[in-house]
């Protein structure tokens, strides 16, 4: 059948007969038998039927499967709507028999049916899981739908030799909805409607969803993943993923992987690593020098600078630092604040000054009263070791060249050192966004007290005067 | 009537205890006789006045006082008449008894001189001297005489007294005591007199002198400036500011003054300029906006200049060149001046200081600005003497076509109507012509007209510079224009330059927000920008216009990655323009290092060393990586250097493989040459070698590889030569001393001190009120006291004088008695006797 129309009435049947069938019991409960061996065997009519009719309700959830990947989007709505349909009336009137009294049944197969295809190879299904995002506020639907993905994740990537990028998207769409609720609820929604609750069920437990939760992120997270995944991986890694594992320093597999990896994602998994040695007293020695490796000329320029340097102030926020190391740091922010832009030079400022406010030690970068007069800057740019780096015995020179840069504000901020720095650090939150054009419009509405300044040499034709530097080096012809 | 007498006389000579006080306390030293007041806390800084008492002395003083007032009026008090001195001035006290005694002289003597009689004429018999009479000199001598000897040790200075009071010196004072020495007296006086008459015509003489010979020096100084004015006006400017100095001094005629007030207010200029660069805030400059005032006579001078010009070409010429050559010196001075003089404030300071110095500076200059000033001159006039200029004569037939008179226009479709389809001296002529038919002192509106004028010539530019081709030839020439307006209305001007730069700035915003990158923008806002240089001060350290279109500068060359050719062209062109904006206040451009270096890097062929790294609009790798190199060894040979042309940053379109080649290598050069003139700029900053650490790899690089053109390769080895040549002293950096903070001190709290009790803390003038009446109940009670004691003492007297009395009459009746006892015992006596017998 191709048109819309009677795919669309012939699910709405199908549910509809079906769900009265299950709701009556009219559907073979146990181990199904085959069809031909009922059939031609000489059992009762009635039982015939039932098999029958749970061959044919079992082809109908393998068509409807199959319609999942659809290309109208109504189909695929319906057709998830009618399997959820399905998969609530089983559970309430389960197709295998209890085998002790509070035994937990549930669906499995078909519902891993609508997961496989969720998680479709082929297409984008996003719209489709942000419809089947409803069914995950249930704690059993939740449960199983963790369960079910980690299933599929392994049984495509044994499938497939090239996992097409698609597949990891829809899997991490689903993975991404899935969160769990912070604490033990009172109350389990399930989503099949049962009648008593079991405590032996381990749906009812929050620490076997977080067990599921933490198998099923690591069975996605082994693979390898394309780069803009990894990204969005490690976007909601902080928030969504790392409080909610039952076991969180086992990403550190994944997020030094990650580390690797160069730019803003090394920075993102930087982040997770640093709420792991924060929060979970994991041991990571090369934190800081892979931080101090991700400091190049570029950072002033990408799109994440604010993120970045958010986090750097974090990471660097503590007290206890030794103070080679931040000395390292702010002789090299001070090193790239010589390529940098107006808007990035009036972050990185004061964050310099931060950081030497904070660590008193480090204050020899911009006062040192009695020091050797030395014949070149003894600091290593070169060198990946902060340690060896041999900033201590530096001075920030840097900041007394931007002294003389040509915007006012940037040259007001490097003049702070001049000056003993004052005690309270200034807040560079309000900075980390600030862009060129912001500070443009902010110079043309500063109104200055006295009247408009001129040039007092007369204009003498576009390129000016013959020993200027355009007049030089180009002509109007 | 006793009391207030009584406390009257009290008060009057109260005055005299005090005085006493000292003296017998003093001098009867018995320690029985004193009275020490002890103090129960001892308190430092109070003056205690009654700490020791004589009360001996104070009773026996008012006894005293008592006995001469209070007694004398109780014995007199039933007597009504008195007893009065009629004697002159008996009872003034004002006068000193020696006057006293003159005047009472002087009335008897007059007593003495009254006629007795209108027929007895002997008696007026006087003798006179010049019309006075000698006894009343000799009087009046006497009166001198005795004030003198008062007024010995008198601030008046002998002479003084002499002239005025008509000889009272220390000379004539003995001889004035002899009236037989009259005579030599009066001569002596005469002589002094006509000595002082001559000592001042003395003085007035030469004073006049004085004022006589200061005129001629005057004149003198003047025709000596006349002279040389004459010289100056064919000579260099040099001698000029040689004598700046002298001539405020002299003050000499108005033409000069005019021009020295010029030049000051170049001076000036550039010191405010100075000021302005180093961002010093004007406190000091408070007088300012006067100054302003009197530059505001620059709009009017530069009208002046053009009516002056239509009027007399000689004269403009001069005045054209001569301000040409002020300028062109100021300019070279300038720089020398910044670094010689951290902050000059007075302008003086900075002119003199800058006089002797330039003038080396400027002899190296001479040969170029020689050359420059032909054309720069031609250029000038030409706007200005179109129809006269030798070549316009094409132009003079199409001024004549002209109308004469042009309403300003209303928008800018208007003005390009008019200007649009005309040669660019028609052009040129109507703009002026607007100009002049609508000058603010012409009528009301004329300055709004020509406010918005400005905004529509700054739009045509924009519109000419989008033109294909663009007509740079007409941009030039009405950059003039735009530089006259803008000098009249600089708010407005800078208005609307900030308008079109706020354009160019949103669209590339936008650009950036939807694409994620921007594309290098038209030629129009590169002219834009470079107008903006041309039209303000590009080293303040803070400026309403510059500093928005230095961050616009920064945006082109760190958002716009280069894509093509004619991005390259287009980004040198930028890069010129920013070293422009801070050729003066030599700051530091981190984009512009950074562009030069990816400039470099994209001409380099093979990327062997990674000794640099590469920051935002360029890649390392890419298809733009190489846009610069030129593989084709006969287009190296055959480049010749030239400067690049702006047409190719507009249009460059689809140049030949070897035009795009020899682009390429002048790209480069202008690149390297760029490079080269921030080398000496940059090399006394601190952290030089960090800035061009990655240049440098690049250049040694460029060195390695001989592909390039022979002036190229010398370019590169001058660069790196003069790079590494700069000497790098790194020495500790130090913090400024702060102030140390004071400890905080409790200032004490000072608290007057008053007469009674301790009521503080109320207002003023309950205090004053609270004080009176404390006064007043002390006084009561004083006085209430003293009135007691008076009435204790009138007792005493009046029983004294009861006693006495008392005692009187006892006795009188005891010697009554004692006669009587005698008269009986002789009376029986005699009856005695009598019986006896």
């Amino acid at each position: 059948s191709e048109d819309q129309e009677e795919i669309q009435e012939a699910v709405r049947t199908c549910s509809r007969l079906f769900g009265a069938l299950l709701e009556r019991g009219e559907l073979f409960v146990g181990q199904l038998p085959s069809e031909e061996m009922v059939m031609t065997g000489s059992r009762g009519a009635a039982r015939k039927y039932k098999v029958w009719m749970r061959h044919r309700y079992h082809s109908c959830g393998n068509r409807l499967g199959e319609l999942l990947g659809h290309p109208s989007f109504q189909v695929k709505e319906l057709a998830l709507s009618a399997l959820m349909k399905f998969v609530q009336l089983e559970g309430a009137h389960p197709l295998e028999k209890s085998k002790w009294e509070g035994n937990y049944l549930f669906p499995r197969e078909l519902f891993k049916l609508v997961v496989g295809g969720l998680l479709s190879p082929e297409e984008d299904q996003s719209l489709l899981l942000s419809q089947f995002r409803e069914y995950l506020d249930y704690d059993d639907t939740r449960y199983h739908t963790m369960q079910a993905a980690v299933e599929a994740v392994a049984r495509v990537t044994g499938q497939h030799p090239e996992v097409p990028p698609a597949f990891w998207n829809n899997t991490f769409t689903l993975l991404s909805a899935v969160s769990l609720p912070r604490q033990e609820p009172t109350v389990s929604s399930f989503y099949v409607k049962r009648t008593e609750l079991w405590d032996t069920w381990k749906v009812a437990h929050l620490k076997e969803h977080r067990k599921a939760f933490q198998t099923m992120w690591l069975s996605f997270l082994k693979h390898k993943l394309p780069l803009s995944l990894y990204k969005k991986v490690l976007l909601i890694t902080h928030d969504a993923i790392l409080p909610q594992l039952a076991q969180p320093t086992l990403m550190i597999d994944f997020l030094t992987r990650a580390c690797d990896l160069g730019g803003a994602l090394s920075l993102l998994a930087l982040n997770g690593l640093f709420i792991l040695i924060h929060k979970h007293n994991l041991e990571y020695p090369d934190f800081y020098r892979k931080l101090y490796g991700l400091l190049d000329p570029s950072v002033f320029h990408v799109k994440y600078r604010a993120r970045f340097f958010h986090l750097a102030d974090l990471f660097l926020s503590s007290s206890h630092l030794p103070a080679y190391l931040v000395a390292a740091f702010a002789k090299r922010l001070a090193r790239l604040a010589l390529t940098a832009p107006p808007e990035a030079l009036l972050m990185v400022l004061p964050f310099i000054c931060n950081l030497l406010r904070r660590h008193p030690a480090c204050r020899v970068l911009v006062h040192r009263p009695h020091g050797p007069e030395l014949d070149a800057d003894p600091y290593d740019p070169g060198e990946k070791d902060p340690a060896q780096s041999r900033a201590l015995e530096s001075s920030l020179w840097e900041l007394q060249a931007l002294q003389r840069h040509y915007h006012p504000e940037v040259s007001k901020a490097a003049s702070v050192i001049n000056q003993a720095l004052s005690v309270p650090e200034v807040s560079i939150a309000p900075l980390l966004e600030l862009t060129a054009y912001e500070i443009f419009e902010r110079d043309l509405k500063k109104k200055g007290s006295e009247p408009v300044p001129l040039e007092f040499i007369p204009a003498q034709g576009l390129l000016g005067r013959p020993g200027e530097l355009c007049a030089q080096h180009f002509t109007l012809s | 009537m006793g009391k207030a007498k009584k406390v009257g006389a009290r008060r009057k000579t109260s005055g005299a205890p005090a005085g006493a006080r000292g003296g017998p306390a003093k001098a009867n030293s018995n320690p029985f006789e004193v009275k020490v007041n002890r103090q129960k806390f001892q308190i430092l800084g109070r003056k205690t006045r009654h700490d020791v008492g004589l009360p001996g002395v104070s009773r026996a003083r008012a006894l005293r006082k008592r006995t001469q007032t209070l007694l004398k009026e109780y014995k007199e008090r039933d007597k009504s008449n008195v007893f009065r001195d009629k004697r002159f001035g008996e009872y003034n006290s004002s006068m000193s008894p020696e006057e006293k005694m003159m005047k009472r002289f002087a009335l008897e003597q007059q007593r003495h001189h009254e006629k007795k009689s209108i027929y007895n004429l002997n008696e007026d018999e006087e003798l006179t001297h010049y019309g006075q009479s000698l006894a009343d000199i000799e009087k009046h001598n006497d009166i001198v005489d005795s004030d003198s000897d008062a007024e010995d040790r008198g601030a008046l200075s002998a002479e003084l007294t002499a002239a005025h009071f008509g000889g009272g010196g220390g000379l004539l004072h003995e001889k004035t005591q002899q009236e037989d020495e009259e005579q030599g007296k009066a001569k002596s006086r005469k002589e002094l007199i006509e000595e002082l008459i001559a000592k001042s015509k003395q003085e007035k003489r030469e004073r006049q002198a004085q004022r006589e010979d200061a005129l001629e020096l005057t004149e003198k100084l003047d025709q000596d400036w006349k002279e040389i004015q004459t010289l100056l006006s064919h000579k260099t400017p040099k001698s000029e500011n040689r004598d700046k100095k002298e001539k405020p001094k002299v003050g000499a005629q108005p033409a000069a003054q005019g021009r020295t007030a010029r030049l000051l207010t170049k001076c000036w200029r550039s010191a405010e300029r100075l000021r302005r660069m180093l961002g010093k805030d004007e406190d000091e400059n408070v007088k300012k906006p006067k100054h302003i005032s009197a530059d505001d006579l620059n709009d009017g001078f530069v009208l002046d200049k053009d009516d002056r010009r239509l009027l007399s070409y000689k004269d403009g010429k001069m005045n054209v060149e001569e301000d040409g050559q002020e300028e062109q010196s100021k300019e070279a001075s300038d720089p020398e001046s910044n670094e010689e003089e951290g902050d000059s404030s007075g302008r003086e300071d900075t002119e003199e200081s800058d006089s002797p110095d330039s003038h080396s500076d400027l002899e190296s200059n001479v040969e170029s600005e020689e050359e420059n000033e032909k054309p720069a001159k031609e250029q000038r006039q030409t706007p200005g003497r179109g129809p006269t200029s030798g070549k316009g004569r094409a132009g003079k037939a199409a001024g004549d076509e002209l109308p004469y008179t042009f309403a300003a226009p209303e928008s800018y479709e208007e003005l390009r109507s008019l200007l649009l389809g005309r040669s660019m001296e028609e052009q040129l002529l109507v703009v002026e012509r607007i100009q002049k038919c609508n000058h603010p002192s012409l009528a009301e509106g004329n300055k709004a007209k020509l406010e918005k004028l400005f905004g529509f010539l700054l739009e045509y530019v924009g519109d000419l510079a989008t033109d294909d081709p663009p007509d740079l030839r007409v941009i030039d020439k009405l950059v003039v224009h735009l530089y006259n307006l803008c000098q009249m209305f600089p708010e407005s001007a800078s208005d609307a330059v900030k308008f079109v730069l706020r354009d160019a700035m949103h669209e590339m915003e936008e650009m950036i927000e939807t694409k994620g990158r921007a594309t290098l923008p038209g030629l129009d806002v590169l002219i834009y920008l470079k107008i903006t240089r041309l039209l303000f001060p590009t080293s303040d350290f803070w400026h309403p216009v510059v500093t928005p279109a230095l961050v616009c500068l920064s945006q082109l060359l760190t958002k716009c990655p280069v894509l093509s050719l004619q991005d390259v062209v287009k980004g040198l062109f930028v890069c010129c323009l920013f070293l422009e904006y801070v050729a003066l206040s030599q700051r530091f451009i981190p984009e512009l290092i950074n562009f030069l270096l990816g400039i470099l890097y994209i001409a380099t062929p093979n990327k062997a060393s990674q000794g640099s790294t590469l920051v935002h609009p360029f890649r390392a790798l890419g298809k733009n990586s190489e846009l610069l190199v030129v593989s084709d060894r006969e287009d190296v040979a055959t480049w010749q250097q030239s400067s690049l042309s702006l047409r190719w940053a507009s249009g460059l379109r689809a140049p030949t493989s070897t035009e795009a080649n020899h682009i390429r290598l002048s790209c480069l050069a202008v690149g390297l040459a760029l490079l080269k003139h921030c080398v000496p700029m940059y090399g006394s900053l601190p952290s030089f070698h960090a800035i061009m650490g990655p240049l440098r790899a690049l250049l040694t690089d460029h060195l390695a590889d001989c592909s390039h053109p022979q002036e190229l390769q010398e370019l590169c080895q001058s660069t790196l030569t003069e790079m590494e040549s700069q000497k790098q002293l790194c020495r500790p950096l130090t913090c400024e001393k702060s102030k140390p903070v004071p400890l905080k001190l409790f200032t004490p709290r000072l608290v007057k001190v008053l007469e009674f009790g301790r009521k503080q803390g109320s207002s003023k003038e309950e205090q004053e009120r609270k004080r009176l009446i404390h006064k007043h109940k002390r006084e009561f009670k004083g006085a209430v006291r003293e009135i007691r004691k008076d009435n204790q003492f009138l007792a005493r007297m009046q029983l004294s004088e009861i006693m006495e009395r008392d005692a009187e009459r006892k006795r009188k009746v005891k010697q009554l008695f004692n006669s009587l006892a005698t008269q009986e015992g002789e009376w029986k006596a005699l009856k005695r006797k009598k019986f006896k017998k």
